[in-house]
């Protein structure tokens, strides 16, 4: 090979290795999307069944129950307008309490329970997450609505 | 009165920035001495005002003055000295107080230690050091000042939250912007040398030293926040992908990309233009992560609809920033001639692909971090980028890279020939793989094809660079101390991809329900709980469990891990207690109390996770042996008197 077509052999391998990095990349993310869900739109059965995502809301007061002898939870989720179970195995973070809005990632079962595997709850008790506070409002603007006669 | 000063001596040393920024500048243009010499004073009266504006501020935190709004939110009056002198940088605020008189201390030190430097190219350096500093003090004396009064003052103030209240964490955002802002040394010579229009390979030669100074402190700065998570955050990880970790790690790669391509540009001549990208790159990404962080934007994007005012001011600063930067870039670039030439065979094209490889990774990481942003701010939706992503993206980036770092330092500048290394690196190749394959089969009997090239890929790195130590020593080479430091810091990477590998792959990690008495065998340990009891510290009160480790019939330590309950909001806290060592690290985290004195504890075996932050101290020796170079830097006086005699000639 003369030194022209080498550095075209260079060039080329670069590119074909800098474009299948992209294609893999670009795949890798694409799966590993995860998409944000409220109580209304499960309940309206816009999540996916087979697709792990995240949900979040208010933890309804007096709901949390624990299972003796495991650490098996399971707590109700709302967002002031329709409200789920979820149930979590293993410790929770330290901000998790009744009224607290938290998220949880996992996903959802055919008998309508999420499974989480993770619950995330911010270290800041006056902290909401973004996700909890712009569900809740949309669930007021619905009702709202309703209450006003639009829907 | 004091805070007042401080506030007045923020909007002094604005004034003065604003001179800094510009009678330099017409000084260069007009090649007038007297306008010229106005910068050095300037940026010394700077850091003057600036640093008794921080000792104003900090002095309000010692003293718990409340009457000032950030200190009464930050600190309360049971917060320990060290944490109220940390309290400074806790949050918005302050921090970018301690980013100007970082900047400023960079600014003096630049015109301190250039004094052999032509008088115009440090008059425009300084002056664009001004200007950042004219837009970060404006930022704060328009959108945040930290020096804003309440009326009536309360009693006591909030605490500073209680996860920052680590040693590890109180250093951690110093450490982080003396990286960060330090890549504005290396961005300031590259656009003062764009306005001079004379870019040669001088500036390269002169800002590399500072360019590995900033990144040696970016990398302990990374190195303390992922040990920090380790230690305070309860879930035993020491990396999460978050956009907080994302936004300090692209500054990283691509400062990682910078040094080494500052290395071709100065011994070469070579990617003179690719180089001034990368300092323009490195210092805009620092930016974006310096307000990514800082904003709340990651709360949430809609904070900045909510106070727009710093929203917008952060967009348009970013905008002028690299958009006049990267403008001035195209408008002076087309003249740059680089003169070196190269084989396709060279260490010029190895240290290019490294580039390559690692500019791919910080896209690959900014395409994850900002996405959600954007989607977010077009209101198309709310999603995350799971960690997945991320992980598979680096391990396919960490083999190609492993590769390139083995190879690149044996081949020689110019051009080489594969043959003269091919039977060396051969033979290597094939031991670390074979090695690294069996060695999984050994600890495990169990064949692992992504633990085996881990551990390959770091024995291949090791012995190369090892190789290439001895076959130096055994030719009676000099060894320049920056050669041991590059030589050092690869070392590093070897370290780091063991500790990685290692940690991620037999990691044993559990969440259990503990009765007193009762115990539990994690890996080769048993875990007696002993119960739990109460304690009180400096500003909290805590349960704290009992746990004996026995191996065998030894008994071969105790953990205390606590729950924490801090005076000012009564918030729990987790406190996690590790028994450390080189080798394996034992880390419990008590949950919470469960019936009859039970409690759910998360436990944990890490064998080898020191070595990740051990690796990252290695990277950061290197730098510094790199820099501590003299015949570097005398190499770089003769040169510039040589060029600058020519020059004038």
């Amino acid at each position: 090979m003369n030194k022209r077509s080498r550095r075209k052999v260079l060039i080329i391998a670069v590119v074909f290795g800098v474009g299948l990095a992209t294609v893999l990349g670009l795949t890798a993310f694409q799966e590993n999307l995860l998409y944000f869900y409220t109580p209304t739109q499960i309940k309206a059965g816009e999540a996916p069944q087979s697709h792990s995502f995240r949900v979040g809301g208010l933890v309804v007061n007096g709901s949390v129950s624990r299972e003796a002898g495991s650490l098996k939870v399971q707590f109700d989720l709302t967002d002031n307008a329709e409200t789920m179970t979820v149930q979590y195995t293993g410790i929770l973070p330290d901000l998790f309490r009744e009224g607290q809005g938290i998220v949880a990632m996992g996903s959802l079962q055919p008998n309508g329970m999420f499974v989480a595997d993770e619950v995330l709850a911010k270290h800041d008790e006056n902290y909401m997450p973004p996700e909890v506070a712009d569900a809740l409002k949309a669930a007021e603007q619905t009702a709202k609505e309703r209450a006003s006669g639009k829907i | 009165m004091i805070p007042e000063l401080g506030h007045f001596a923020l909007i002094i040393a604005f004034a003065i920035s604003i001179v800094q920024s510009v009678v330099p500048l017409i000084g260069a243009a007009r090649n007038e001495a007297s306008l010229i010499a106005v910068a050095r004073p300037a940026a010394l009266a700077q850091l003057l005002f600036i640093g008794l504006a921080y000792a104003a501020l900090t002095h309000a935190f010692i003293v718990h003055d409340f009457s000032v709004l950030y200190v009464s939110e930050h600190s309360n009056l049971v917060q320990p000295l060290m944490y109220r002198i940390s309290g400074v940088w806790g949050s918005h605020e302050g921090s970018l107080l301690l980013w100007v008189l970082i900047l400023s201390i960079w600014t003096v030190s630049v015109a301190a230690f250039s004094r052999h430097l032509p008088e115009i190219l440090m008059a425009r350096v300084l002056a664009v050091m001004a200007m950042i500093s004219t837009g970060f003090l404006a930022f704060m004396l328009f959108t945040s000042n930290p020096f804003e009064r309440i009326f009536p003052a309360p009693l006591d103030g909030n605490e500073l939250n209680p996860l920052l209240q680590d040693p590890g964490l109180a250093i951690h955002p110093p450490m982080l912007y003396m990286g960060y802002v330090g890549f504005s040394v290396a961005f300031a010579f590259a656009v003062a040398a764009l306005l001079g229009g004379k870019l040669d390979a001088t500036w390269a030669r002169w800002s590399r030293p500072w360019t590995t100074v900033a990144w040696c402190f970016l990398t302990i700065g990374i190195a303390l926040g992922s040990w920090w998570a380790y230690n305070e955050l309860g879930w035993g990880g020491w990396w999460f992908w978050d956009p907080v970790e994302n936004a300090s790690f692209m500054p990283w790669l691509v400062g990682t990309a910078l040094i080494h391509s500052l290395a071709s540009t100065e011994k070469r001549g070579v990617f003179k233009s690719w180089t001034v990208l990368l300092a323009i790159l490195a210092f805009s990404l620092s930016l974006l992560g310096t307000f990514i962080v800082r904003s709340g934007v990651l709360v949430s994007v809609h904070a900045f609809a909510t106070d727009p005012a710093r929203g917008v001011f952060i967009l348009a600063f970013l905008a002028v920033v690299v958009g006049g930067s990267l403008a001035l870039y195209a408008w002076r670039s087309g003249k740059v001639v680089s003169y070196g030439r190269f084989q396709w065979f060279s260490r010029e094209s190895a240290l290019l692909l490294n580039n390559i490889i690692l500019l791919t990774a910080a896209a690959a990481v900014l395409v994850g971090t900002l996405y959600p942003l954007v989607v977010d701010a077009f209101g198309i939706g709310k999603i995350s980028v799971g960690r997945p992503y991320f992980d598979t993206m680096f391990s396919l980036v960490a083999i190609p890279l492993a590769l390139l770092l083995g190879i690149g330092p044996a081949i020689r500048w110019k051009g080489d020939n594969w043959a003269r290394i091919s039977r060396v690196m051969t033979t290597i190749f094939i031991v670390s793989l074979v090695t690294g394959l069996l060695l999984p089969f050994l600890i495990e009997d169990e064949l692992n094809l992504g633990t085996g090239l881990g551990l390959a890929a770091a024995l291949w790195i090791a012995l190369t660079t090892l190789k290439d130590l001895f076959s130096r020593l055994s030719h009676k080479l000099r060894l320049s101390p920056s050669y041991a430091g590059m030589v050092i810091a690869h070392l590093g990477v070897a370290i780091f991809i063991v500790g990685v590998t290692i940690t991620m792959s037999y990691s044993v990690e559990k969440d259990l329900r503990v009765a007193p008495g009762s115990s539990y065998q994690i890996a080769d340990y048993d875990f007696h709980f002993q119960g739990t009891r109460k304690v009180k510290g400096e500003n909290y009160l805590a349960d704290e469990a009992v746990i004996e480790i026995w191996s065998g019939n030894e008994k071969t330590g105790e953990l205390f891990p606590q729950k924490r309950v801090y005076s000012g909001k009564g918030n729990p806290m987790t406190d996690a207690s590790i028994d450390k060592s080189l080798f394996r690290d034992l880390y419990a985290a008590l949950g919470e109390e469960l019936d009859n004195g039970a409690w759910s504890m998360r436990v944990y075996y890490k064998p080898m996770i020191r070595w990740i932050w051990l690796g990252c101290i290695f990277m950061a020796i290197g730098g510094v042996l790199a820099i501590s170079d003299r015949r570097y830097r005398q190499t770089v006086r003769q040169k510039l008197t040589e060029k600058l005699s020519v020059s004038r000639a």
